[in-house]
């Protein structure tokens, strides 16, 4: 009976990075826009947050970014993302974070980049025209 | 994905403890993908065998934190676990904030653990309508112990009881005296009843009014008398956790219980007698609105109950009769 596939989308913060709410706001967002969101919440590793990405099954993990660890970070997520052959999932990444690192974070491998000041629409159509095309 | 051959060897991958094919499969059946029926229909013969606890109570009670002293324990004693945890979809977007995993991360290392979160997608009951064969899909990864999460269950979702072989459910102090503990629903289904936050004040109260519900309420004798145990899942010492080791005993002992007494039989045929009458209902319901959609009938049955020539009672049995005799040929061999 069900018409149209759900997305699900994991929501996290990596390393000691205690800023939280950025996450909750996109998280209260994406539910509204009828997406299942699975939130993780803070101080998870690259590994804890692809295991999760397995288990749940999702087609979005969008990781939130405060505290200058974002290239630290993003190859350690984008290598335990092929360890796993997840080619198929989408990785955004949001926060705040120096516009120069943003084509940086993307050679990385991050799908598309949202930083502070983004608005709300974009993100969500980026995100509906985008998982279909790599699942 | 769709042909017979890719879900085959889904199933063998899922029969060797895949987790990403298990986790691709549970979506399916999540979405009721066409080829749920097929998979599910595979992966039956080889579920059946872990011990299902379920864990129901209010919204913030600890159900979450509860849970991941559980599987801590569990797998301490060599058991490979996995919990499905279902939270609440938005009547309006339809969207879901799942937010259990957040409490059971001591285990994000642990390959013995799987841990999946379930949108209820506006199934009443307390779970979601594909928790039974999601359950089924964690069994057959060969899963000795299954722990499924009621979303904030109130006083009547009681669904888990059909699921689950031991229903635990958690109250706090605070959630209402003694008569709240007689009524019928929630309270009832439980084979155990955890007090958990029990060093919070009232704690003295709460137990002794649990208790003297218990007292009133009939047991036949050799039935199981539900055990109240008090917990305190979180605290900023570790050693004032209180509780675990009690309610683990508890669960064990109503496991034995359930085979001793051969209840289990009773559990796992209610089990599978529940998810005959769900997949029916569906089916019928499907097949129904199939025959219907593109004719307009099903407005203009609608148009006629709201003219008042007519009402909904007449127009399913009018539907019903119709249907049934030409529903084979609709059906057609085709599912979904």
């Amino acid at each position: 009976m069900d018409k149209e596939r759900k997305i699900k989308i994991l929501i996290t913060k990596v390393g000691l990075d205690g800023h939280d709410r950025g996450a909750k706001v996109v998280s209260s967002l994406f539910k509204e826009a009828g997406m299942e969101v699975i939130y993780l919440g803070m101080y998870q590793t690259p590994e804890a947050i692809i295991k999760a990405a397995v288990d749940e099954d999702v087609d979005v993990i969008g990781v939130s970014y405060l505290s200058g660890e974002h290239l630290i970070f993003t190859p350690k997520i984008v290598e335990e993302m092929k360890k796993n052959n997840l080619d198929d999932v989408l990785l955004i990444a949001g926060g705040t974070f120096p516009v120069e690192d943003i084509p940086v974070m993307k050679e990385m491998g991050i799908d598309e980049v949202f930083g502070a000041g983004s608005l709300t629409e974009p993100i969500i159509q980026y995100i509906h025209e985008h998982v279909r095309e790599k699942r | 994905m769709k042909s017979e051959k890719t879900i085959n060897g889904m199933i063998l991958k899922i029969l060797s403890g895949d987790r990403r094919m298990a986790a691709r499969l549970i979506t399916l059946v999540e979405d009721e993908a066409e080829e749920n029926h097929e998979a599910m229909k595979q992966i039956y013969p080889y579920t059946g065998k872990a011990a299902i606890i379920g864990i129901t109570g209010s919204a913030g009670s600890g159900k979450s934190c509860l849970i991941d002293h559980l599987i801590r324990k569990f797998r301490q004693q060599g058991k490979t676990v996995g919990v499905v945890v279902v939270d609440p979809s938005s009547p309006f977007s339809g969207g879901a904030f799942l937010g259990d995993r957040i409490r059971l991360q001591s285990h994000s290392s642990d390959d013995g653990v799987y841990i999946r979160s379930m949108a209820s997608r506006g199934y009443l009951g307390g779970l979601a309508r594909a928790t039974h064969d999601v359950i089924r899909i964690i069994e057959a990864m060969g899963r000795d112990i299954v722990i499924v999460e009621t979303l904030g269950a109130g006083q009547d979702e009681i669904d888990v009881i059909h699921i689950a072989q031991t229903c635990v459910l958690v109250t706090t102090p605070g959630m209402g005296d003694e008569i709240q503990a007689l009524k019928a629903g929630l309270m009832e289904i439980a084979d155990i009843i955890v007090l958990n936050k029990a060093d919070l004040d009232g704690a003295n109260t709460c137990i002794k009014n649990l208790q003297a519900s218990l007292s009133v309420t009939s047991f036949k004798e050799g039935e199981w008398v539900p055990q109240v145990i008090l917990t305190v899942a979180v605290a900023s010492k570790p050693e004032d956790i209180q509780g675990i080791d009690e309610l683990v005993a508890g669960i064990l002992k109503h496991q034995e219980y359930l085979h001793t007494s051969s209840a289990i039989e009773r559990v796992r045929f209610e089990r599978v007698e529940q998810e005959l009458g769900l997949i029916f209902k569906d089916e019928l319901q499907k097949i129904i609105f199939k025959g219907l959609k593109g004719t307009g009938k099903k407005k203009k049955y609608i148009k006629s109950i709201l003219e008042g020539k007519g009402d909904p009672y007449s127009v399913v049995e009018e539907i019903l009769s119709s249907c049934l005799i030409t529903g084979g040929e609709k059906r057609n061999g085709k599912t979904g």
